[in-house]
């Protein structure tokens, strides 16, 4: 059936954010031949352009995350389907609720998760006020997570979706109750593979687009010369964060040229060698030391988590055994939390876990349903 | 849906009468018009006479009518065309980016730029035309009327005084053709610029008056079309279309048209500031086209309301679009010292000549619940309330 003749069967006016991705443009393709009314948006997040071709920054700014390929091909799909669609420009609230902290986080020697940040004050924040004033009362994402309301319990929950390798709920563990109450994950039950499928019968140029990886605005992947780029054209040099370099043992065997270079369990560009393998296991941003180690001394059995949001319970007032996820490349390892401040929480693992970073994310699951989660400090 | 267009500051629809007139030229009345034979003859005939439709509605004789492909084109024409390096250019902070970009493009080739600012009103002060005047000053382009908000500026006195100052003087009229009469003489100037699309006539056209004896630079190579200004074959049915659209602007200021637009656009502006609180008219004060409201809702996202009023069959404006099609704070409202956030919930409502009464009511039905909703859910008008 043509994308015209498909008749609106439901009342509800559902946003879509569309990247120009595969995932999100079949989720509005999707939604969209289910009947609902369907508005496209795109939030304009980091004009590319800004730095290109300063500090050694790529002059090319094509094919990545708000450039004007990803735009035109989210326009074509809402055009191809026949929805109305939108670009609404976030460049402000991205830079100084996203930019502006992961420089910060990095000079402070963290090594800080954009993505989260992006999700809990842009897309889950910023967007969904938007769709609301325009008339969506919800908005639909191509994420790969799952979303549902527990009687039970009278609260929202989220929870991690049938294809695992997808899964990004670990980036999504900021989402208040009201937010996630607001928002639906349609791709929650579909395999990537699946996704594309469904992209090819509903006939969209895009469907073989491959996915992006890297961090959207961090044009290849190199973070420091990115710092380096924003700072210059804020007309701000970059910190002195140079130090030393001491072992576990509080010896000094060497200097580096700054805390933001560096991130636990990093073992290349050191700068010093010695007969075994050395490993960062720890930035002390205060006094600008960086200790390496060896490989035994990245594994520790404790982290502690602040800024929490708990999603599928207000409150943890026991110890309370779950699985836990320190980045997200990495298989969630059961251990025990409990309260030990108002906003802090204790994570003791079963087994000590390799290169826990703050900066990162702790996020805790009780099978596939994300409890809550916070920042590593 | 029901669909209402109050956006002609961005384009307007060809009428119907222009449409007719362009026609023929896209079927029967095919030649080149440089070309020797009947074909040729033909067209040709068809283009002069829009030269001097084209002439009638600016004042001055056909020959000084350079035809284009619009506005933008004109503008840089005339900027790039009438100005080499080491020459000292004034413009003004409000101008259209065509414009305001040719002129800063100029800084490339050695030439200096100043750039004025505007009042409050967003108007440009003559005096400060004056104090900006040096040895090397050899353009001044201030606009007629400007886009975001219609405000007419003083382009007679920068005119007399850019004669005085044996200086060139260059005007784009894009907004003001068709909506307020236009006489290169009493403007003293040099160049004008107008663009069909915004008078009821296709896009792609355009067209650049150059006064008589005036020297200027080609920005084309090529043949020796428009007496060697503008090479390349000319768009007869466009040039047709912007002849017949420059007819029936002038007919327009004779007939009543332009004194019931002006009603319009004063019922709009007049219930909208009385029925919603927090509403303040850009460019209140100062002198405006008669089509143009550009208001501003106090703690409301003009993107917003424009989408939502978009969903609702309304189509107006805010801002400048990016090329990704977001929008961006206009550098006008700025320049007229709104802060950035006023600058964002600022709207601009543009009257065509297809608008009716019926459009406004639509209009003025739809805007109290739409801004209320937005209020609603306002982070700013939230703070705002508790506060008061």
């Amino acid at each position: 059936m043509p994308w015209s003749e498909i008749p609106k069967l439901t009342t509800e006016t559902i946003a879509v954010a569309m990247s120009g991705g595969v995932d999100s443009s079949t989720v509005a393709a999707m939604l969209r031949a289910e009947g609902h009314s369907v508005i496209g948006l795109t939030m304009q997040l980091w004009n590319q352009r800004r730095l290109a071709g300063r500090d050694g920054m790529p002059e090319s700014v094509q094919g990545r995350c708000c450039s004007l390929d990803d735009v035109y091909d989210a326009r074509r799909v809402a055009q191809h389907i026949g929805i109305p669609y939108y670009v609404v420009n976030h460049e402000e609230t991205f830079e100084r609720d996203v930019i502006r902290p992961f420089i910060s986080e990095y000079l402070s020697g963290r090594t800080p998760i954009p993505c989260s940040l992006c999700n809990n004050h842009l897309k889950f924040e910023q967007l969904q006020l938007v769709a609301r004033q325009i008339g969506a009362e919800r908005v639909a994402t191509g994420h790969y997570a799952r979303v549902a309301f527990d009687a039970n319990r009278q609260r929202w929950f989220l929870k991690r979706p049938a294809d695992h390798c997808k899964d990004q709920t670990y980036f999504l563990f900021g989402l208040t109750q009201e937010q996630l109450s607001r928002t639906l994950f349609p791709l929650g039950d579909m395999t990537k593979p699946e996704v594309r499928e469904c992209a090819r019968r509903h006939g969209l140029a895009l469907a073989e687009k491959p996915d992006s990886q890297e961090i959207c605005f961090v044009p290849g992947g190199d973070y420091k010369r990115f710092i380096d780029a924003y700072l210059a054209e804020q007309g701000e040099s970059l910190p002195d964060t140079a130090g030393e370099l001491v072992t576990t043992n509080g010896e000094v065997i060497g200097e580096h040229a700054g805390v933001h270079n560096f991130t636990v369990g990093q073992r290349k560009g050191l700068g010093v060698a010695t007969g075994s393998p050395l490993y960062v296991i720890q930035i002390s941003g205060a006094d600008k030391q960086v200790v390496v180690g060896n490989d035994e001394h990245l594994y520790s059995r404790t982290l502690r988590a602040r800024r929490v949001n708990l999603i599928s319970l207000a409150a943890i007032r026991e110890p309370m055994r779950v699985s836990v996820k320190i980045r997200h490349r990495h298989e969630p390892a059961p251990a025990i939390i409990e309260n030990t401040d108002e906003d802090e929480i204790l994570v003791t693992f079963d087994q000590p876990q390799r290169a826990i970073t703050p900066g990162q994310a702790a996020v805790f699951y009780d099978g596939d349903i994300v409890v809550g989660g916070g920042w590593i400090s | 849906m029901h669909r209402v267009y109050l956006d002609n500051n961005a384009t307007t629809p060809v009428l119907p009468e222009v449409f007719e007139a362009m026609r023929p030229y896209f079927g029967e009345h095919f030649g080149n018009a440089s070309s020797i034979h009947h074909h040729g003859q033909e067209t040709r005939a068809a283009v002069e006479s829009a030269r001097e439709s084209v002439a009638g509605l600016l004042g001055c004789t056909a020959s000084e009518v350079i035809f284009t492909s619009g506005g933008t084109e004109s503008d840089n024409l005339a900027i790039a065309g009438l100005v080499k390096a080491g020459d000292h250019v004034i413009t003004s902070g409000i101008e259209h980016h065509a414009v305001l970009h040719a002129a800063k493009n100029l800084e490339q080739i050695g030439c200096e730029v100043t750039v004025l600012p505007a009042d409050g009103r967003g108007l440009v002060d003559p005096d400060d035309v004056k104090r900006g005047l040096r040895p090397a000053t050899k353009l001044i382009t201030v606009m007629m009327a400007n886009n975001e908000t219609g405000v007419l500026q003083p382009v007679e006195e920068i005119g007399k005084l850019a004669a005085e100052a044996e200086v060139l003087f260059h005007t784009d009229a894009v907004q003001a053709a068709g909506k307020v009469p236009i006489d290169v003489k009493r403007m003293h100037c040099h160049a004008l610029s107008i663009s069909g699309h915004k008078l009821h006539g296709p896009q792609g056209t355009g067209a650049l008056f150059l006064k008589k004896g005036t020297q200027l630079q080609p920005l084309f190579h090529g043949g020796r079309h428009e007496r060697s200004r503008r090479a390349g074959t000319e768009n007869v049915p466009g040039i047709v279309g912007l002849g017949k659209a420059a007819k029936l602007a002038s007919e327009s200021f004779n007939n009543g048209a332009i004194e019931r637009l002006a009603a319009m656009r004063d019922r709009l502006q007049r219930v909208v500031l009385s029925c919603i609180e927090g509403t303040t008219v850009n460019g209140d004060g100062a002198p405006r086209v008669p089509n143009t409201a550009n208001i501003r809702f106090d703690d409301i996202e003009g993107e917003s309301l424009v989408i939502a009023l978009d969903l609702k069959g309304l189509a107006v404006s805010t801002g400048a679009a990016c090329s990704s099609g977001a929008i961006e704070p206009s550098h006008v409202l700025i320049a007229m010292g709104l802060r950035p956030e006023q600058a964002r919930a600022s709207i601009r409502f543009s009257l065509g000549k297809q608008t009716t009464e019926e459009d406004i009511d639509f209009a003025i039905q739809l805007l109290p619940e739409t801004v209320a909703r937005l209020r609603e859910l306002s982070p700013a008008y939230k703070k705002q309330t508790i506060s008061t």
